[in-house]
């Protein structure tokens, strides 16, 4: 009886055991998880990381959408970053330039990374940029200035419904990370 | 050392020996109702330090301004204050009433796995030590809330790695307690307690274990993220090498929402269990109780967002999130329903526990209804980080949680010990209790909907007002608890000097096997199973 009851309680904890392993390793699942949702969803304002194929759209003289740039500095790093223009319009489908200035205000070199974010998250995947400085990670001379282009051109097929995109970049410092490696 | 769950049966006469004499009786013991006794006691405990804490914090906002603390050290406090309340005081509680009760209440001698049962409480001590030991530590104690949301939360001094080690010792603790609870329950049930007989106390005991079981590994996998994002240069949660804050908010709240309802459901079993017996009917709807707990603890994973509703989801998300909490209410009224038809017309009579009990059937459901106007997403962006928050989530874990652990105190201390409580000081603690959890948090209704934010140390005038009187509420709500100590200490020394009978309440063999054990109850019970005496419920 006993031994019956030690083996059946055994038995228990090894499958019960079994499901705690399982749930740890679904909390790291969630990772991959997430990421894939967000690409097939195109939520959360996800922005691909590479550099689009310049393609040639008809362009849509018809309507016109007005692109602001947001630019800010994570954990105030000291830098000074802005975009030269703030805000334009351009009709869906033709690719414009604008230029972005960078500066280290300090005297090393300076690593930094910067993460776009587009919002309406939705309008995300019609942001095409065929050139940024946000593909790799930029480095800074002591007191060096950059001027910086991002190409980029607006999907015809961008619903009716946004009028208004924002681009928005953060400057991370990666500099130990990166001078580490 | 109980001879009927150790390997031999030939044990069985020399069974009756009492526990160790000495101080390492408590540290060595595998008895279960010595278990209990030690989580509980060192629940109480953790009560009254996460209660100074909590004082700090009301003390600080009884004025605008910076009067007594650091605004970091402030912030210190809200996150010990909760991790210390959540993990500390409440869940352990809870865990140390399912030691004492369950092997009694299903007619087995002990818990399945006892050894286990002893490691889990001492795990649960070393690792609120190390928490507690985060307050003396460079750059003090973690400060960025109990969510622990990255980046701020990576900007935690040294105590960081301390901080997440101890949230993996507290995971580990619960979770083996988890374990030997569902093998008690699955493996221990003395013959004819079939799953539909059990009392409900051990039907929303064996959900909330699944629930533990589910979930704390998966907060051990977040807090570990952070260790790596923090010390091994990964970047689950950091933009700039491609993570993302927001994922980390998704896994916490996937844990953190289960979480709340491994508080909640056990309150809800305790209630079922100490209603009829004071109302002297049977519990109505049992069946549709285990399915209502059953329903609870399912939909509490696939809720979790309506935590992020202002974090920029798309309209799809925010709707869906919204309707799958709303659903929540049904099953939870359910329950509520099952207990108010229980009263009526019944014989009551309003004994402290008793009181307690009806306390929280009022005030949790003023809790739960604040709950249905936050799943409401776009009012949610009102109340999104304000007091409004604060006060929802305090009305169902005050006077909701911690108001039945007091009751099952006052329930089941007279079989404990043996000895019968002071009636009239515990209904001194009632109304005491009652009327200051309601000054201490109804006004921070007001002052979330005007607008004050959550986590402050110091707030705008118009606020002052009604952080006088929350204030003033808190200090007599931790004055009072002090009658509650009191009591506990008088009874295990004597109490009344009544001698109670083996039932303690009038017919409450009726109710439940722990009622036809003497009191005190024995070192030992049910080494030989009962004939099993069926509860008395539909």
């Amino acid at each position: 009886m006993n031994e019956e009851l030690n083996k059946k309680n055994a038995k228990l904890v090894r499958n019960l055991l079994f499901v705690v392993i399982g749930m740890f390793g679904f909390g790291f699942a969630l990772v991959p998880l997430y990421d894939v949702l967000c690409d097939i969803t195109g939520l959360n304002g996800k922005v691909a990381s590479a550099a689009a194929k310049e393609e040639r759209y008809q362009v849509d003289q018809s309507r016109e959408v007005t692109v602001e740039f947001l630019t800010s500095l994570n954990e105030s790093i000291p830098m000074v970053f802005r975009a030269e223009t703030n805000k334009i319009k351009i009709h869906p489908g033709e690719y414009v330039t604008v230029n972005f200035y960078a500066e280290n205000k300090t005297d090393h070199i300076m690593v930094a990374q910067a993460i776009p974010s587009i919002s309406p998250g939705l309008a995300a995947e019609y942001f095409k940029k065929t050139e940024c400085f946000c593909f790799t990670q930029q480095t800074f001379q002591p007191r060096e200035g950059k001027t910086m282009p991002v190409r980029f051109a607006i999907n015809p097929e961008l619903p009716e419904q946004y009028k208004t995109i924002t681009l928005a970049y953060t400057f991370f410092d990666n500099t130990e990370t990166s001078l580490k490696k | 050392m109980s001879a009927v769950v150790a390997e031999h049966d030939d044990h069985h006469d020399d069974h009756d020996h009492g526990p160790q004499k000495g101080l390492l009786r408590w540290i060595i013991t595998t008895n279960h109702k010595d278990i209990g006794t030690l989580y509980l006691l060192f629940a109480l405990a953790m009560f009254f330090i996460g209660g100074i804490m909590a004082l700090v914090i009301r003390a600080e906002l009884f004025e605008p301004g910076l009067q007594f603390v650091e605004p970091q050290f402030f912030n210190s406090m809200t996150t010990m204050h909760a991790l210390v309340m959540v993990f500390g005081a409440v869940m352990p509680a809870f865990v140390g009433l399912a030691n004492w009760m369950i092997p009694m209440m299903i007619g087995a001698p002990d818990m399945a796995l006892p050894r286990m049962n002893n490691m889990s409480f001492w795990l649960l001590v070393a690792g609120v030590l190390l928490l507690a030991s985060t307050l003396f530590m460079e750059g003090g104690a973690p400060a960025a809330g109990w969510t622990l949301y990255p980046p701020l939360v990576l900007q935690t001094g040294k105590a960081l790695p301390f901080a997440i080690f101890s949230v993996h010792l507290l995971g580990i603790s619960s979770i083996m307690g988890a374990i030997n609870i569902i093998a008690t329950i699955f493996n221990m049930r003395a013959p004819g307690m079939t799953l539909m007989k059990m009392p409900l106390f051990v039907w929303t005991w064996l959900i909330t274990a699944f629930l533990l079981i589910a979930v704390m590994p998966v907060f051990a996998g977040a807090v570990t993220m952070l260790l790596t994002d923090r010390f091994f240069e990964t970047s689950f949660f950091d933009a700039a090498g491609g993570g993302d804050p927001v994922l980390y908010q998704h896994i916490f709240w996937f844990f953190g929402h289960p979480e709340v309802y491994i508080m909640i459901l056990p309150t809800f079993g305790v209630a079922s269990t100490i209603i009829p017996v004071f109302a002297r009917k049977p519990l109505f709807g049992y069946s549709s109780m285990v399915y209502a707990t059953a329903s609870i603890a399912f939909l509490s994973f696939i809720v979790w967002a309506h935590h992020m509703f202002t974090v920029g989801m798309p309209i799809a998300g925010e709707l869906y999130f919204m309707y799958a909490t709303m659903l929540i209410a049904i099953p939870t009224g359910v329950k509520v329903f099952n207990w108010t038809a229980t009263m009526w017309k019944g014989s009551m009579t309003f004994e402290t526990p008793m009181l307690f009990a009806i306390a929280f059937v009022v005030l949790f459901t003023m809790g739960g209804f604040t709950g249905l106007m936050m799943s409401i997403a776009p009012s949610d962006f009102q109340y999104h980080d304000t007091y409004f928050i604060v006060a929802h989530f305090h009305y169902v874990l005050v006077p909701s949680s911690v108001f039945i652990l007091m009751a099952a105190g006052y329930f089941w201390l007279p079989k404990w010990t043996g000895h019968m409580y002071n009636e009239k000081i515990g209904q001194l603690h009632f109304w005491m209790s009652v009327i200051s959890v309601n000054i201490l948090f109804f006004p921070q209704h007001f002052l979330g909907l005007a607008g004050m934010p959550r986590r402050i140390p110091d707030y705008a005038i118009q606020f002052a007002d009604w952080n006088m009187v929350s204030s003033i509420g808190g200090f007599i709500f931790g004055v009072s608890q002090l009658l509650f100590l009191y009591i506990v200490i008088d009874t295990i020394r004597g109490g009344t000097g009544e001698k109670v009978s083996d039932e303690v309440w009038e017919d409450a063999h009726k109710h439940g096997l722990e009622w036809t054990l003497p009191s005190p109850a024995p070192y030992h019970t049910f080494t030989t199973p009962p004939d099993v005496i069926p509860t008395e419920h539909q």
